[in-house]
C-alpha cells in the first residue's frame, strides 16, 4: 500500500515537472523565433506567401461567420430592446459588442481552428518526414526559413481579419434590423457613432486582436515544431493547438478586458 | 501557384483589412466628429454634475458643438469644475447659460448651452458664470413630497 501511494505521488510530480519543462521549451522557442525573424523581413516574399495561406484562405469563413453573428446580434438585440421601446439603440449594441469583444475573440477562435491547426500539421509533417532535418543539413535554419515567416504572417493577418469580421458583423446587423425589420436607418447609425469611441473601443479591439494573433500563431508553430515525428504525434499536436489556443484566447481576453475596460475613466 | 497571383490576393486582403479599419473608424466610430478643426476651452462651475462624464457632448439647440474634456472637484468653491472644448466655428455670448441635461428619460447626460444676448463673446479659457445643475431624481421627488406636505 505505501508503495502504491509513493508511485502515485511520483506520477503527479512527473506530470508537473514535464509540463513546466514543456512551458520552458515553449518560451525558449518563442524567443528563438523572434531572434531569427530578420530573414523574414529581409525576404518578405516568404511572409507574403504565408499570409496567402493563413490570411486570404481564412477570409471566407471569417466573412460568412461575421455576417451571421451580426445578423443574430441584430435580431436578438431588437427582440429585447423593443420591449423597452429603445430599438434605435440596437446599432449601439451590435457595434459595441462586435468591436470590443466578438470581433477579436470570434475571429481569433476561427483563425485558430482554420489556420493554426494547418500551421501545426504542416510543420509537424515536415518534421515527421525529416524535411526540417534535411534543411538543417543544408545549413538552412528551419526556424528562420519555415517557422518565423508563418509566425509573422499570422501576426499580420489577425488584426485585419478581426476588423473585417467586425465590419461584416455591423453590416449583418444593419441588414436585419434596418432592411428587414425596419428600424430607422438614421438613428441606427447615429446612436452607434455616438457610443463607439475610436480610441477607447476600436483601437482597444485592434490591440486585443494583435495579442490573440501572437498567442495563436506562437502556440501553433511551437506545437508543430515540438510534435513527436509520427502520424499519431502530428494529429495529437494539431488537436492541442486548437484546444490550447482557444483557452489562451479566452483567458487572455479576460486579462486584456480587465486592463482596458475597467469602468472608470 | 505563380508568385504574381499570390501577391495579388495578399495585396487585396491587406487593402480590404485596412479598409475595414477605416470603415470602423469613420462609419461605426466617432472619428469624424472628433477634432474637426480647432477648439477653444471654456470652464464652468456646477453645483452637481449628476452622471456627466468626460467626453460627453456639449450641445446647443441639439447640435453638438464640443465635448467635455475634464471634470474636477474645486476646493475653492466646493463644487464641480467642468472643462469643455468648443469648436472654434461656434462662438457664444458672455451671458450664455450652461445646464446639464439628459437625453431622453434614461439617456446619457450632456451640457446644453443656451446663448444669451451679450455683445461680447466668450473666448479661450473663459468661465461660464450662469450654470444649472443636473436634475437629480431623488431631490426632485423630495421637493415634490415637501411641497405636497406644505399644501395640506
Amino acid at each position: 500500500m505505501p508503495k502504491r501511494i509513493i508511485t502515485s505521488i511520483q506520477a503527479i510530480g512527473h506530470r508537473v515537472i514535464d509540463s513546466i519543462w514543456r512551458l520552458g521549451r515553449a518560451a525558449r522557442f518563442f524567443a528563438l523565433v523572434l531572434l531569427k525573424s530578420t530573414t523574414s523581413f529581409l525576404r518578405f516574399s516568404l511572409v507574403i506567401r504565408e499570409i496567402y495561406f493563413v490570411g486570404v484562405l481564412s477570409l471566407i469563413i471569417i466573412l460568412v461567420s461575421g455576417l451571421f453573428v451580426g445578423m443574430v446580434l441584430g435580431l436578438q438585440g431588437y427582440e429585447t430592446l423593443q420591449k423597452y421601446g429603445s430599438e434605435s439603440a440596437v446599432g449601439t449594441l451590435v457595434a459595441l459588442s462586435l468591436v470590443r469583444e466578438l470581433g477579436p475573440v470570434m475571429a481569433a477562435l476561427l483563425f485558430a481552428s482554420r489556420a493554426g491547426s494547418a500551421i501545426t500539421a504542416e510543420i509537424g509533417l515536415m518534421k515527421a518526414t525529416e524535411q526540417l532535418s534535411a534543411m538543417a543539413m543544408m545549413a538552412v535554419d528551419p526556424v528562420a526559413r519555415v517557422v518565423a515567416p508563418r509566425f509573422w504572417a499570422g501576426v499580420i493577418s489577425m488584426p485585419l481579419l478581426a476588423a473585417l469580421f467586425s465590419v461584416l458583423g455591423v453590416f449583418g446587423g444593419y441588414l436585419v434590423t434596418v432592411i428587414f425589420i425596419g428600424v430607422d436607418e438614421g438613428s441606427f447609425w447615429s446612436s452607434m457613432q455616438n457610443a463607439v469611441d475610436f480610441r477607447y473601443d476600436i483601437v482597444n479591439g485592434v490591440i486585443k486582436s494583435c495579442f490573440f494573433g501572437v498567442a495563436v500563431t506562437a502556440i501553433a508553430v511551437f506545437e508543430g515544431f515540438d510534435a513527436p515525428p509520427t502520424a499519431e504525434g502530428v494529429s495529437g499536436a494539431t488537436t492541442r493547438t486548437v484546444v490550447t489556443s482557444a483557452l489562451a484566447i479566452l483567458g487572455l481576453d479576460f486579462v486584456l478586458t480587465s486592463f482596458m475596460f475597467r469602468g472608470v475613466d | 501557384m505563380p508568385r504574381t497571383i499570390i501577391d495579388f490576393w495578399v495585396g487585396l486582403f491587406v487593402i480590404a483589412g485596412i479598409g475595414a479599419l477605416l470603415i470602423l473608424g469613420l462609419k461605426v466610430g466617432n472619428l469624424t466628429s472628433y477634432n474637426t478643426g480647432e477648439s477653444y476651452t471654456l470652464t464652468g462651475n456646477f453645483e452637481n454634475i449628476g452622471g456627466l462624464k468626460i467626453r460627453a457632448p456639449v450641445k446647443s439647440s441639439g447640435v453638438v458643438v464640443g465635448r467635455v474634456t475634464d471634470i474636477q472637484f474645486s476646493l475653492e468653491t466646493y463644487d464641480a469644475l467642468v472643462t469643455m472644448a468648443i469648436n472654434t466655428h461656434y462662438r457664444f455670448p458672455k451671458d450664455t447659460f450652461a445646464s446639464i441635461l439628459t437625453s431622453g428619460l434614461l439617456g446619457e447626460q450632456y451640457i446644453g448651452l443656451s446663448p444669451g444676448g451679450d455683445d461680447e463673446m466668450l473666448a479661450e479659457g473663459d468661465k461660464i458664470m450662469k450654470t444649472n445643475s443636473a436634475m437629480v431624481l431623488e431631490e426632485m421627488i423630495g421637493r415634490f413630497l415637501f411641497d405636497k406636505a406644505a399644501e395640506d
